[in-house]
Order: C-alpha cells, then sequence, then structure tokens
C-alpha cells in the first residue's frame, strides 16, 4: 500500500526524523489559512501516488499566503499521470545547504533489508543507480541485529555525507527502525536536507507498506484510501480478486498469477493486448467466474475476454455457466474465448452449443481467437528471444 | 531415483486440524504420500486423518521419525511454525501459506540458513512431488506422470500446466518443486540444480522463470559451468509493465534488475533454449532428449 507524502512525514516523526512543519489543504483557501499560520514561505505539494509531481507542476513555492491561495488553486484538481490531484500538503519551506538520498528497501538477493546511501539526493534515484552506479552505497542489514549506530556512523563517512555525523546516523536508524515498526517495503528519505544551520530534515519522503503485515497495523490500514485507487481495482478486491489494469483491449481473467501472467504474454505474442490482469485464486465455480466478468466487463476498453482457467479438479461446465449466467443478464454482450483444463469439458460444451462462446483446446488458439474477434492480430510477432 | 522427497519420506503435517490442512492432509495421503503425524497447537492428544496430533513439534519428533514437514498455518503464526519445524531438526519445511508478512520471512530465511542443515522451501508455494511416491504439496497429483524431467516453477498453475503437458507427451516428471511467487523464499533455483544434477533419474530440467529478482540469472550461472544435463527455460511475465505487481510480489521489474531482457540473455548465455509458449517447453524437451 502506497502512503502520500504528509502521512509518511507524520510516521516518520512518530519515530523521531526531523520533518518540516505541514498541513494537508483539500482547498486553496485552507492553503492560504495554513501558510498565514506559519507565516513564512511554503511549498505547496500533490498528494497523489505517483512520483514526477515536480515535473507535472505539481510542486510550487509560495512566499505569501495569496500566492499560497494561487498556486493550490493550479495545483487542486492537476491530473498527474491519470491521478486527479484531490489535496495538497502545505508546508514551510526548508533551506538547503545539501540534499542527500536514504533510503531502505528489500533486495531479494541478499534477502534482506538494504539501506541505501547518496550524496546525490533531490533527483531520481533510479536515474543515479543507472548512470552513476557507484554514487550509491548499499548495505544489507542483519535482520536479527538491525541497524547499529556505530554502522550508521561508518556509511555516512563511507557516502561521503557532510554535516553533524550523530544526527545523521541517528536519522538513520531512527529510519530502519520506523521500516521494521511499520511493516514497510520501501521507505526514502529523498531529499535528507542539511539545512545552513546544520539540522538534518526529511523534505520528501516516500513509504510503501507490505500489504501482507497491514493485519497487524490497524491504525495503518486506515490510511488506504479506495478513492486514490483505480475502482475496478477496488471492486475487484472486495470479491477478493487481483487486478490490474492494463491498457489494451481484451479482458484476461485465469486462476493463478503465474497463469494469468503467461496468458498475457500470449496475447501480446499474437497481435493483442491486454486490458487487465484478474486473477480468481483458487476455485473456479459459476459464481466467481459470473463476478470476474462483471468486474472486467465494467471497464469500456473491453472489446472481448479471454478465460484461462487451468484446475485438475475444475469443473469446465462451472466455468461455462458463470458465463452463460453473464450472459443472460445482459452483463456480457461481447465475444469470449475459453480454455478449461479440468474436468466435465463435454458437458461444458454442450451448455455453451449456440452461444458466441468458443471453448478452445489450448490456450495459444484461444488467445488468437480472441485477438481475431476483437480486430487485432494483423501485427502478430514472435516475442524476442525464440530459440 | 527422486530428490528430496519419496516413497520411504515420513511426513508431519503442521496445521493439520485446519480447513486447508486436512484437506490437503488428506489429498496427500491419497497420492501415496506417508504423513505419520500432525501438529496444531492446543490439539494435542487428538487423532486426525488416523495420525496422532501433537501440540509442538518437539513432540511429533520424539514419538515419530520424521523427514520433512508441510505447513497449512495461517499467514500471522507460519514463520514461526517454519522456525519451530527447523530447530526441531526437521531436514525439509515446505511452506505453503501464503501472504506472510516479509519481514516475518526475511528473519526466518536468515534464521533457518544460519541452522545449516535444514532446507525451507516456499513460503506462497506449491510444495513438491515424486510422482506416484510422495506429494508434500497442494498441486494436482492427477496431471503428474512419473518420468525423467525434472521441474522448478516460481509459479503453481504454470507448474501444472507444464507437468500435464510433459506428462502427456510421455516425458513425466522425476521431481516437480514449486519454489514460491515471494520476494524471499527458502529455495531458490540454483540450489535445486545440483539436486537434479546428481540424480540418476533425471535426464532434463525445465526452469519456469518469471520476470522480477535475479534467480533466473543466478541459474544459469550454475548452469554454465556446472549442469551436465539439458535445461529448457522459460519466462512468464514478459509482457508485464515496469513496476506493476500482478499477483506475485515477487514479479515486479524494478530499474534494471528483473527484465525479461536479462533474464533471455542470461539463459542465451547459457546454452538454455527459451520456449515461449508451455507446448513449446514440450517440444524443446524432445529436441535436448529425443
Amino acid at each position: 500500500m502506497n502512503l502520500h507524502e504528509y502521512q509518511a512525514k507524520e510516521l516518520l516523526a512518530r519515530y523521531g526524523i526531523p520533518v518540516p512543519p505541514g498541513k494537508v489543504a483539500y482547498t486553496a483557501d485552507e492553503a492560504k489559512q495554513i501558510a498565514t499560520e506559519y507565516g513564512d514561505t511554503v511549498v505547496i505539494k500533490a498528494q497523489v501516488h505517483t512520483g514526477g509531481r515536480g515535473k507535472a507542476g505539481g510542486v510550487k513555492l509560495a512566499k505569501t499566503p495569496e500566492e499560497a491561495r494561487e498556486k493550490a488553486s493550479q495545483i487542486l484538481g492537476l491530473n498527474i499521470k491519470g491521478f486527479v490531484t484531490r489535496k495538497v500538503l502545505v508546508a514551510k519551506a526548508v533551506d538547503i545547504a545539501k540534499e542527500y538520498y536514504a533510503g531502505l528497501i528489500l533486495d531479494r538477493v541478499t534477502q534482506r533489508v538494504v539501506l541505501m546511501l547518496s550524496k546525490e539526493g533531490g533527483v531520481d534515484i533510479e536515474e543515479v543507480a543507472a548512470a552513476r552506479p557507484y554514487a550509491i552505497i548499499k548495505h544489507p542489514i542483519d535482520p536479527h541485529r538491525g541497524l547499529r549506530p556505530f554502522e550508521a556512523r561508518e556509511l555516512v563517512k563511507k557516502a561521503g555525507l557532510e554535516g553533524n555525523l550523530n544526527k545523521l546516523a541517528s536519522t538513520l536508524v531512527q529510519l530502519y527502525n520506523a521500516y521494521v515498526g511499520i511493516d514497510a517495503s520501501t521507505a526514502e528519505i529523498n531529499p535528507l536536507v542539511i539545512t545552513p544551520s546544520g539540522d538534518v530534515v526529511a523534505a520528501d519522503a516516500k513509504i510503501v507498506l507490505d500489504d501482507n503485515a497491514l493485519y497487524r497495523h490497524p491504525d495503518l490500514s486506515t490510511l488506504r484510501e479506495v478513492d486514490a485507487e483505480h475502482p475496478l481495482e477496488v471492486e475487484a478486491s472486495n470479491y477478493g480478486f487481483s487486478y490490474v489494469k492494463l491498457d489494451g483491449w481484451i479482458g484476461v481473467i485465469g486462476n493463478g498469477a503465474g497463469l494469468v501472467m503467461y496468458t498475457l504474454d500470449l496475447v501480446n505474442r499474437v497481435g493483442g493486448k491486454a486490458a487487465n490482469f484478474l486473477d480468481i485464486g483458487g476455485g473456479a465455480k459459476a459464481d466467481v467466474v459470473y463476478n470476474a466478468l462483471k468486474v472486467v466487463l465494467k471497464d469500456p476498453d473491453v472489446k472481448g475476454v479471454f478465460i484461462n482457467i487451468f484446475g485438475g479438479i475444475t469443473r469446465a461446465d462451472e466455468v461455462a455457466k458463470g458465463v452463460i449466467r453473464a450472459m443472460d443478464e445482459g452483463i456480457l454482450t461481447k465475444p469470449v474465448a475459453m480454455r478449461v483444463a479440468g474436468t466435465a469439458e463435454e458437458e461444458a460444451k454442450a451448455l455453451l452449443k449456440g452461444r458466441p462462446i468458443y471453448m478452445y483446446p489450448t490456450s495459444i488458439e484461444a488467445a488468437k481467437a480472441i485477438v481475431s474477434m476483437t480486430g487485432g492480430g494483423a501485427s502478430a510477432h514472435p516475442t524476442a528471444g525464440a530459440q | 531415483m527422486s530428490i528430496l522427497v519419496d516413497k520411504n519420506t515420513k511426513v508431519l503435517v503442521q496445521g493439520i486440524t485446519g480447513r486447508e490442512g486436512a484437506f490437503h492432509a488428506e489429498q496427500m495421503i491419497k497420492a501415496g504420500t506417508s504423513v505419520v503425524a500432525g501438529m496444531t497447537p492446543g490439539k494435542g492428544g487428538q487423532t486426525a486423518l488416523g495420525v496422532p496430533v501433537y501440540d509442538t513439534v518437539k513432540e511429533a519428533t520424539t514419538h515419530h521419525p520424521i523427514d520433512a514437514s508441510i505447513i497449512f498455518v495461517p499467514a500471522p503464526g507460519a514463520a514461526d511454525a517454519a522456525l519451530e519445524a527447523a530447530h526441531a531438526g526437521i531436514p525439509l519445511v515446505v511452506l505453503i501459506t501464503e501472504g506472510i508478512p516479509t519481514l516475518d520471512m526475511v528473519k526466518a530465511v536468515a534464521e533457518i540458513k544460519s541452522l545449516g542443515n535444514v532446507r525451507l522451501i516456499g513460503g506462497n508455494c506449491p510444495g513438491l512431488i515424486t510422482p506416484g511416491e510422495c506429494k508434500l504439496g497442494i498441486m494436482p497429483a492427477n496431471v503428474f506422470k512419473r518420468g525423467k524431467v525434472g521441474l522448478i516453477s516460481r509459479s503453481g498453475t504454470v507448474t501444472y500446466e507444464t507437468a500435464k503437458a510433459l506428462s502427456d507427451a510421455g516425458y513425466g516428471i522425476s521431481t516437480c518443486i514449486g519454489i514460491g511467487g515471494d520476494p524471499i523464499i527458502g529455495t531458490t533455483f540454483k540450489d535445486l540444480l545440483p539436486l537434479f544434477n546428481d540424480d540418476p533419474e533425471t535426464e532434463a530440467v525445465v526452469i519456469c522463470g518469471e520476470i522480477g529478482g535475479s534467480d533466473e540469472e543466478d541459474a544459469a550461472e550454475y548452469i554454465k559451468h556446472h549442469m551436465r544435463k539439458p535445461v529448457v527455460g522459460f519466462i512468464g511475465g514478459r509482457s508485464a509493465p515496469k513496476g506493476k505487481k500482478m499477483g506475485h510480489a515477487g514479479a515486479i521489474i524494478m530499474g534494471n534488475v528483473g527484465t525479461p531482457e536479462s533474464k533471455l540473455a542470461a539463459f542465451a548465455d547459457a546454452d538454455v533454449p527459451v520456449a515461449d509458449t508451455i507446448d513449446e517447453i514440450v517440444e524443446l524437451v524432445r529436441a535436448k532428449l529425443g
């Protein structure tokens, strides 16, 4: 689960990391009021779940309360990569002497949480990693020992960060404590600012929480904002499905994440493009298939649906019944290609007789069929690397 | 022969009295697995599926020789259950549970590795099967026929599809291991390749990989230098957009790590042909084995 900057900063502050004073405004007038209260230059920042806010015009400085109102009204409603800005953070502007980067991520190679530290803060760290990997130092943290203050001090020196050594090191230790305390999967401070007077401040922060651990943080679960997510992703998760909106036109429904990903690859390979990823999980009963179709068909981009189910014990006629119900209720008016590896395939075929729902023996045949039924397929090309 | 499990493997089921545990333990027994004991804290003294249930793993290992444990404990207690089995000295621990907090797995994997003599498979995995002898997992046993191909996969359903295709084509499976789709797992491809290398029954190995992480690259490195048997590869999620999580938390491309291009290049460098479809996996195996 992604957190907004202001939520991330509140959590970091709870663990003792200094952050600039700031409040959230939902209207331009509220922004003005907050700026008046601070009586100082403020920065107004769009609170949306995407990066690149600055480049999109979502971050602006305001020297006066009136200017704050004006800038906030420009940012509120701004569409940043498909996310509409509904609130802004109005924060006291920070005087900057140095801008650094400090981040914690989960590293699968070392199977540990890794601290990353760089002198090159305030810019996209992935760009730094690509252009100058040596500018980032990485330290895998022993999960049972944690990050010790002496290690943090050594790392600050190794990264070449200038400023109060103890303050910098304790910020790193606090960041790790926060990461573990809230079960984060990513926690970044970028930039980590050193002010001209030598203070260390988290001027921007990004936190992603581990969804698997939310059950033990009921207070953090409430930070989830349904309106900030894709509405179909919310609806799908209410049914217990895993759904991701994609930018093609073929609705894809399958069981098992690996099989659904494979199905997307197949559609792509024969010249189509998937409109979504939808994993119904185990047990393909009629009502589950029906609910999955309801979700997928709410997407106006979908021109046809590919249902790919594998199950040693899944009954193909159950899947067919779900599809037929969706059709009889008028939800399903588009072509469907189905491939069900399971039992009762003959019963399924009998049920589907005379309806524009087609069953295929292999995934690739079903993929080709749905692509041609939805008007694609002319540009079928093999995926790179075929041998 | 086979690897890791066979007809002599004595199995403990942790969480045997739960809905999932009871269902799958029964399926495992039907598939020929020798389940000798169950364990559920607070249910010690009961009997489930004809075997005694114990409160702790240590009690179970005191009363029975146990070679492997399979865990169906709900996510909040799953990592602890794996540690309990490991500390009781069970050499093979299979963690089926999905949705385990990641930091629990970071700690558990580090601790189990430090013990040195325990192999953890999973979490969030379908388990493993030596067809006809031992099923230590949740896969549908009917699609697995015994044969000469070793199969390792990061996914569940793709594993079943591949096993079925290889079985229908007459090659069959020596042992199949689903290693799990999470970012932090106990056993990776490169840990299992040496076992298949030394197994006389296995004539070829199929690796069903996925985008995300660098397990496929590590496997390719081992194959290039040590593998004496033909290997066929497959990579799922090649059309997935960057940074999006599609079901498997492990299948995310971050920066330049985990891209299909990197994996394809590594496999090409190790002379591992890569199939575009599951049907092609069979064709590539046929090209190797005839």
